[in-house]
């Protein structure tokens, strides 16, 4: 069992893939993180990011499986999920060991899990995609705070993008402090200097319309209920409580 | 492909304390939240909440598409919130028993301006509230003068502000085909709610409507965009008309037609007008009247919820309304689904084995989903599936067990008969209306 570290990045497990092939490994540990040079594991190899070897792996990557495929590779790495480097590994591999396109193959544990990792971070974001609730400020951006359970902003650029055309926007993930702005033109990552202000409480900025429209939504949302037919189970499903912070009628 | 580094942008806020002074003006706020209550609450047992299906995009940079369905919120009874569903007016010249809003009700009367519905649209949805409006209304004057008010709200947020995101309008029955033509230049969807399953059950309740009324602008929605499709496949720029089709809504149990009467009816819509949507709303007991159930009977939610998983089995499974109901099972089983109900009516039809079986064999499988059906068809070209594999794809074992069989020696080898298995599949899992199926059976 050799241990490989990577920083994290998309490049680094690619990188990771190439050393594999190039060393011959067979058992294999992969592990995010900062290099720390002690004599605790036996075989550690530490995986030097290297543009030139992902791009090769990317290329074999591009010629084994569609585009859509690589994409969803993608995502699912770029999701930071918890523990599963060696599953996106373990797919990575496999895709390269097969003769054939294996991304149907729901029958291997590596496809099926890559799969289930994709429907979730489908669901997280299509989850963005409705309960983002913006409010107008002053200079007229319309600004969202999202605490996310996967790092999915940006896979919201181009759903927001298209549907926001002519106003300005910014969407912040709270939880990795870093956020999407777009001015009217493009759209750029950004990170907030909140010197005196908290990014989950910006009410001392609002724009004036602002709070009558956020009372006239709760109006309505009230408005809509029908008390004969409550079913707080299936509400709790469809919305779970940890959203309801940045729901502006739920607040 | 690869992340772009982040700029750091520097962000300040401003800290001026400021009133609340809206663009309808300090004195209107209060009228406009009482209106929006009044209208809101009076549009609310319109189930339809659909806002998909429309392939409507941003035009010029300007606000909104309506591609996709979202819904935006649920409320504490568990529907979703998609879009701004509300009358235009509760004030009506008819007196329907199972409305609300009719003539003799003594409730609070509102109206919007047309100008009112546009801000309040435009100000929800750029704040993602939702996805589009739904405009209804009761019939004020006649029928021509309420859909024309509708059409010009529609016309107005399409032409005046680029607003390209759903529209939802009512087709007001007896409207003028000129005005209908109109409504399907901007809306995405049309609806006429058909509102009880028969014209029989229609003329019981709302003896000043009359089902031909609702029909007729169904129907000349239907050749209008089959026609604008046509000329669209030749005229690239020719405009879009209703892209997201027409819907209706029939109310159950405030009348008595059986299940077989209502899914019959929705087969014959879904074919004859090429609906998209049957909506099912269970009677919400809101009138006193001897016509109708009283008032403290419950809502029919597990009724509904069969009749809408019947729909689908008639959509998307490819069944055939009269292998859901027939002359010997005119009611749905309101204890198992009508897809389990089926296959232990015709148990001859299984085991069958999921490796090889027809894509549409495999839909027909309880426990088997569209999406799950689909996997298996992709993954058995790489092996045969085990039980391990069916589960890991999505199905529901526990109910799929009884009916098919895999790669794997294990399988049911008892001859059960469908009784037997709809007794173990009940007894094996908590349905979640168990405590609400003895209220529903005092119905019948």
């Amino acid at each position: 069992m050799t241990t490989l570290i990577y920083d994290g990045s998309f490049e680094g497990l690619l990188t990771a893939v190439f050393d594999i092939y190039e060393l011959k490994l067979g058992h294999v540990r992969l592990l995010k993180g900062e290099w720390r040079n002690t004599a605790l594991f036996e075989t550690t190899i530490k995986v030097v990011t290297e543009n030139t070897r992902a791009t090769r792996v990317l290329k074999g990557l591009k010629q084994k499986l569609s585009a859509m495929g690589v994409q969803r590779l993608y995502a699912a790495h770029l999701a930071e999920m918890e523990g599963e480097d060696d599953n996106l590994l373990g797919y990575i591999r496999y895709v390269f060991d097969s003769p054939v396109n294996v991304e149907e193959d729901y029958g291997n544990k590596y496809v099926m899990r890559v799969s289930e990792i994709v429907r979730m971070i489908r669901r997280e974001r299509h989850r963005m995609e409705a309960f983002i609730r913006f409010q107008e400020l002053k200079d007229k951006t319309f600004y969202a705070a999202v605490e996310p359970d996967f790092n999915v902003i940006p896979l919201l650029i181009k759903h927001f993008r298209d549907r926001y055309a002519d106003q300005k926007w910014m969407i912040y993930d709270i939880r990795r402090s870093y956020g999407v702005y777009y001015d009217l033109h493009d759209t750029q990552y950004i990170s907030l200097d909140f010197a005196t202000v908290n990014p989950g409480n910006v009410i001392a900025a609002f724009n004036d319309n602002e709070a009558v429209y956020q009372d006239l939504w709760k109006n309505y949302f009230t408005s809509v209920n029908i008390p004969a037919r409550k079913n707080t189970k299936l509400h709790l499903r469809h919305i779970p409580k940890r959203y309801w912070k940045h729901l502006t009628e739920k607040i | 492909m690869m992340l772009a580094p982040f700029i750091l942008l520097k962000f300040s806020f401003g800290y001026n304390i400021t009133n609340n002074i809206s663009k309808f003006g300090l004195m209107n706020v209060d009228r406009i939240t009482e209106k929006l209550n009044i209208l809101a609450d009076a549009a609310k047992y319109d189930v339809s909440c659909s806002s998909s299906g429309s392939k409507r995009k941003n035009k010029d940079g300007g606000l909104g598409n309506a591609s996709n369905g979202i819904c935006h919120t649920y409320t504490e009874d568990g529907r979703c919130v998609s879009l701004l569903k509300i009358l235009f007016t509760n004030v009506c010249i008819f007196d329907c028993a199972y409305c609300v809003s009719r003539k003799t009700n003594d409730i609070k009367r509102a109206a919007f301006t047309v100008q009112e519905v546009v801000d309040l649209t435009i100000n929800f949805y750029r704040r993602n509230y939702i996805e589009g409006l739904f405009l209804s209304s009761g019939i004020f004057k006649d029928a021509d003068y309420t859909m024309e008010r509708l059409v010009q709200v529609a016309k107005k947020l399409r032409t005046e502000h680029n607003f390209n995101g759903y529209i939802h309008l009512k087709s007001i029955p007896g409207a003028s085909d000129e005005l209908m033509r109109e409504a399907g230049l901007y809306a995405d969807r049309l609806s006429v709610n058909l509102e009880m399953p028969t014209a029989e059950g229609l003329k019981l309740l709302a003896p000043d409507k009359n089902r031909q009324d609702m029909i007729n602008p169904m129907n000349f929605l239907k050749n209008e965009i089959i026609l604008r499709a046509d000329e669209k496949k030749v005229f690239k720029k020719a405009p879009i008309f209703a892209p997201a089709g027409q819907s209706t809504q029939v109310i159950i149990g405030a009348t008595p037609e059986s299940d077989q009467q209502i899914l019959q009816m929705s087969d014959q819509f879904y074919k004859g007008y090429q609906l998209k949507r049957v909506y099912y709303s269970g009677y919400v007991p809101v009138l006193s009247d001897s016509r109708l159930p009283a008032l403290n009977t419950a809502v029919p939610m597990v009724r509904e919820n069969r009749l809408y998983q019947a729909d689908w089995l008639m959509r998307f499974y490819g069944f055939n309304v009269n292998e859901i109901v027939s002359n010997d099972n005119p009611l749905l089983d309101l204890d198992i689904d009508p897809k389990l109900g089926w296959a232990i009516r015709n148990m001859q039809t299984f085991p069958i084995d999921i490796n090889k079986a027809d894509l549409q064999l495999i839909l027909r499988v309880p426990g088997i989903g569209v999406q799950s059906a689909q996997k298996i068809i992709s993954a058995r070209k790489f092996g045969r599936l085990n039980w391990d594999q069916l589960k890991k794809i999505g199905i529901a074992v526990n109910r799929a067990k009884y009916f098919i069989t895999c790669h794997s020696p294990k399988f049911e080898k008892r001859d059960l008969t469908g009784t037997a298995i709809k007794q173990f599949i009940l007894a094996s899992s908590q349905s979640k209306y168990i405590k609400n199926t003895t209220v529903q059976l005092n119905l019948f």
